[in-house]
């Protein structure tokens, strides 16, 4: 690529929160036509550099340049206007109206129309459409698209009031490994019209394939930035972390002899899944991978009774369970972390400790049925110092957390009952490389002791590194069991894609 | 099950259903027309459409307002009392000072501006500080009527003054069936010229999309430039408003000026607009929709006089109408949901 004068530039940009100095002379260079990525651990401050350059946040020193415009401090709307536009995870878009009018209509704002012609909106919409070369059922109502298209209307509202640089934060985080490929090509389209992306991602693999350039934060400072060609994995991980980590650890020995922990034969649920039978041994890692829709995440929904399965049985250490409700499930020893961390596996709003005996109070009641405080409290500090959750105190609210401690909070919750057999639904999905890379060892960890783990994922390498073996789900049937040799990143990949 | 879903779809009475359960409603007043004129043969005759429109109106310009304010993703329960705050105030005001007393204009501007003075308090307490809306509007349900009883009156008045009194006895139609006659006021003309206005408005320009946007999800709209807070006075300013002008109407039609009325018929006008299709959750809703909500509660209740129902049971047959609107939005929700859910992947 020829480089090229730089589209936006932030230079020597600061923030302090409190006595916290959340970015700390922070230099970003952003070039027409490129991909940029910036790379870090959580609180490692991307999202407030974002924040300032998008002008939601004010810094307390330095200067925003935007095509040859140097602000020091800039208004959202003034980001806007200059081609800054952020497409934040949760999109933004208004679920009751068409990609049409979620496309159109901030820009009818912004230009202070007052008549909304549909006919023209429409085209203006379809305009945008055509430009990136993708498709799109305008006329269909945000609620009734999948993620992808949600994205893809985000990024064309985007491109409909002239964005020259589009900040994306975690944009491959909820798409399935089809959809990412299909974000690719969109982006590689993006590029050639000169629209500079700059990406906000964890996937090391991603940030290798997709971008040009890298730059990485720790701690509120840039540690190195560049051209791709200058990193690898191993690079990226250690200036983000400042020590080297293997992603990779082989995973514990399974105890073959004894007997499966968990027999499922013939699970269905009609309408989902079909002849599900699968065992997992004390101690075994076992992998359940599938596009989106095609029952990987139905078939743990229904082992933990969440819609429980028309047919087929459990058995569980040997004895048959029958699992209709979440209480059965409980009370049968599993234990189930699902995928949507925020709304579906923890009360934000409620202190630490809370969360983490939530599920255990039945252990901690003593006399009068009332909580015994002391033993709920060696609880709490046990799963704290066990899952190392950084937290300041057990009273705050888990909201305070980052992502990844969000996620060991949800999980402590669970270890918190001594659960024969943890499901566990995308567990790194939104969490840094060293909390995903603690958060698997543990797992690893719990295996040792004999916990039968289920990971449901598509996230090849993270399968790869924790599990014994994968199953293949495809249109609600198991098609494929990957082990030993065949338990390769290519295999899976190449078994998701076909 | 799962493959009769997308067969029924094709059903030419399914498509029929309209965006916003048009559909089924015009057929519900179809077959509830027919099975009420088979029991009661009486209900074929013009009376009984005159009947319907005559209490449909003033409710269908309360409905534009609770609609406005639904698809924001509000509710509104203090509607009801400032229509009688600003009708009856009128009487009172009228008599009181003679101002006005010739011109019916000047009487409904006035209750107009009543209605908008009313709208402020909601405006004030749901843009201005962000609080949740049907806490605001029970409260200042009850401040308005409370204070209306307290200092403007609380005796039924039969005396008019000299232009709403004519106007109150200007009819567009009238059906004489022996010794009995029912007629229709003119004051169904301004009904529809305000479903007009307010269709207009929530469909083609950026204010309506943006009370829709609103509605859909208030902080994206904020994102998106949207001026949330200025939308969101103009909403609650305009349904007081528009409840003074509906208030008034009310007044004028019954011709007894009393101000114990209205205040807890508010069930009849969500209702109305809930089963047109308005969503509860914000975001929805429509004009054709909301009409033909109100016309079939006016229908059914006008039905279940004829059908010698006791009138007690009236209210009980509207509260179980609007929770089966409910139920239903809630249901093809969640179909939705499980449809997308077993979405087979998009194609690249």
């Amino acid at each position: 690529m020829v480089a090229r004068e730089p589209l936006l530039v932030a230079s020597g940009v600061s923030k302090r929160f409190g006595g916290v100095a959340a970015l700390d002379h922070v230099t970003l260079e952003v070039r027409p036509g490129e991909v940029h990525c910036i790379v870090g651990e959580n609180g490692s401050g991307k999202s407030t550099l974002i924040k300032v350059i998008s002008g939601v946040e004010t810094p307390d020193t330095g200067t925003i340049t935007m095509d040859g415009t140097s602000l020091s401090r800039l208004s959202p709307r003034q980001a806007i206007s200059l081609g800054i536009e952020v497409i934040f995870q949760d999109f933004s878009l208004f679920p009751n109206l068409t990609a049409a009018e979620n496309i159109a209509m901030a820009t009818y704002v912004a230009g202070g129309r007052r008549i909304v012609r549909p006919g023209s909106l429409r085209r203006l919409a379809a305009e945008v459409v055509r430009r990136i070369g993708v498709r799109l059922d305008l006329d269909s109502r945000v609620e009734d698209l999948s993620v992808a298209d949600r994205q893809l209307t985000a990024i064309c509202r985007a491109l409909a009031r002239d964005a020259r640089v589009i900040f994306m934060d975690e944009p491959t985080t909820a798409l399935t490994w089809r959809e990412v490929q299909a974000l690719f090509r969109v982006v590689e389209s993006l590029k050639e019209t000169g629209t500079a992306l700059v990406f906000v991602s964890h996937k090391l693999d991603e940030v290798l394939r997709v971008s040009d350039r890298i730059t990485v934060l720790r701690n509120g400072v840039v540690t190195v930035t560049g051209d791709v060609a200058d990193f690898d994995r191993g690079s990226i991980i250690q200036a983000m972390t400042g020590r080297a980590l293997t992603e990779t650890s082989p995973a514990s020995s399974i105890r073959e002899r004894e007997a499966p922990l968990l027999e499922v034969r013939q699970l269905g649920l009609r309408g989902s899944f079909h002849d599900v039978s699968f065992t997992v041994r004390p101690g075994e890692v076992v992998g359940v991978t599938g596009l989106l829709g095609s029952g990987r995440t139905e078939i743990a929904e229904a082992l933990f009774g969440i819609t429980p399965a028309h047919h087929g049985t459990v058995h569980v250490d040997g004895r048959p369970v029958r699992i209709r409700s979440v209480r059965d499930a409980i009370a049968a020893g599993i234990g189930y972390v699902p995928g949507d961390r925020l709304t579906q596996g923890v009360f934000l709003d409620q202190a630490i400790s809370r969360n983490i005996i939530a599920g255990s109070l039945d252990r901690l009641l003593g006399r009068l049925n009332l909580i015994r405080r002391k033993q709920a409290r060696e609880t709490v500090e046990e799963a704290a110092s066990e899952l190392n959750i950084r937290m300041s105190s057990a009273d705050d609210p888990v909201r305070s957390l980052s992502g990844g401690n969000q996620q060991r909070v949800v999980l402590g919750k669970w270890l918190a009952r001594n659960p024969h057999i943890l499901i566990l639904n995308s567990p790194t999905v939104g969490v840094d490389v060293g909390s995903k890379h603690e958060i698997l060892e543990m797992l690893r960890a719990k295996g040792r002791e004999g916990l039968g783990v289920i990971v449901i994922s598509d996230d090849v390498p993270e399968l790869v590194a924790v599990c014994h073996r994968v199953l293949v789900v495809r249109r609600g049937r198991i098609t494929d069991e990957l082990v030993g040799d065949r338990l390769t990143e290519e295999v899976i990949l190449r078994e998701l894609a076909a | 099950m799962t493959a009769l879903v997308p067969a029924l779809r094709r059903l030419p009475i399914y498509r029929l259903r309209g965006s916003n359960n048009e559909g089924v409603l015009i057929l519900s007043i179809i077959v509830l027309s027919v099975i009420v004129g088979i029991v009661a043969p009486s209900f074929w005759r013009l009376s009984t459409l005159l009947n319907i429109s005559s209490s449909s109106l003033e409710n269908l310009v309360f409905a534009m307002g609770v609609l406005m304010v639904i698809i924001s993703g509000g509710i509104d329960v203090s509607f009801m009392a400032i229509g009688i705050f600003a009708g009856y105030g009128v009487i009172v005001l009228t008599n009181h000072t003679g101002f006005g007393a010739s011109s019916a204009w000047t009487s409904f501007a006035i209750a107009a501006g009543l209605g908008l003075g009313l709208g402020t308090l909601n405006a004030a307490a749901i843009a201005g500080l962000r609080l949740p809306t049907l806490i605001v509007t029970l409260g200042t349900q009850g401040i308005i009527r409370g204070a209306m009883l307290a200092y403007v009156g609380s005796k039924v008045i039969p005396d008019y003054p000299p232009g709403l009194d004519k106007l109150s006895t200007n009819y567009l139609v009238t059906a004489t069936q022996g010794a009995s006659s029912t007629r229709l006021s003119v004051l169904v003309i301004p009904a529809i010229l305000i479903c007009a206005v307010m269709s207009v408005l929530l469909r083609y320009t950026t204010l309506g999309r943006g009370i829709y946007a609103i509605g859909g999800d208030a902080e994206s709209a904020r994102r998106a430039g949207f001026p949330v807070f200025g939308i969101q006075v103009f909403i609650y300013l305009f349904a007081g408003l528009l409840a003074g002008v509906a208030g008034m109407m009310h007044v004028t039609q019954v011709r007894l000026a009393n101000p114990y009325e209205l205040v807890g018929g508010e069930l009849d006008v969500i209702a109305a607009v809930v089963l047109g299709g308005a969503s509860i959750f914000g975001g929805k809703g429509s004009v054709s929709g909301t009409v033909l909500g109100v016309v079939l509660i006016s229908l059914i209740k006008n039905s279940l006089i004829l059908l010698g129902v006791p009138g007690t049971w009236q209210r009980a047959t509207v509260g179980l109408l609007l929770l089966i609107g409910v139920s239903a939005q809630a249901l093809t929700a969640s179909a939705r949901r499980r449809n997308l859910d077993a979405m087979p992947e998009t194609p690249a």
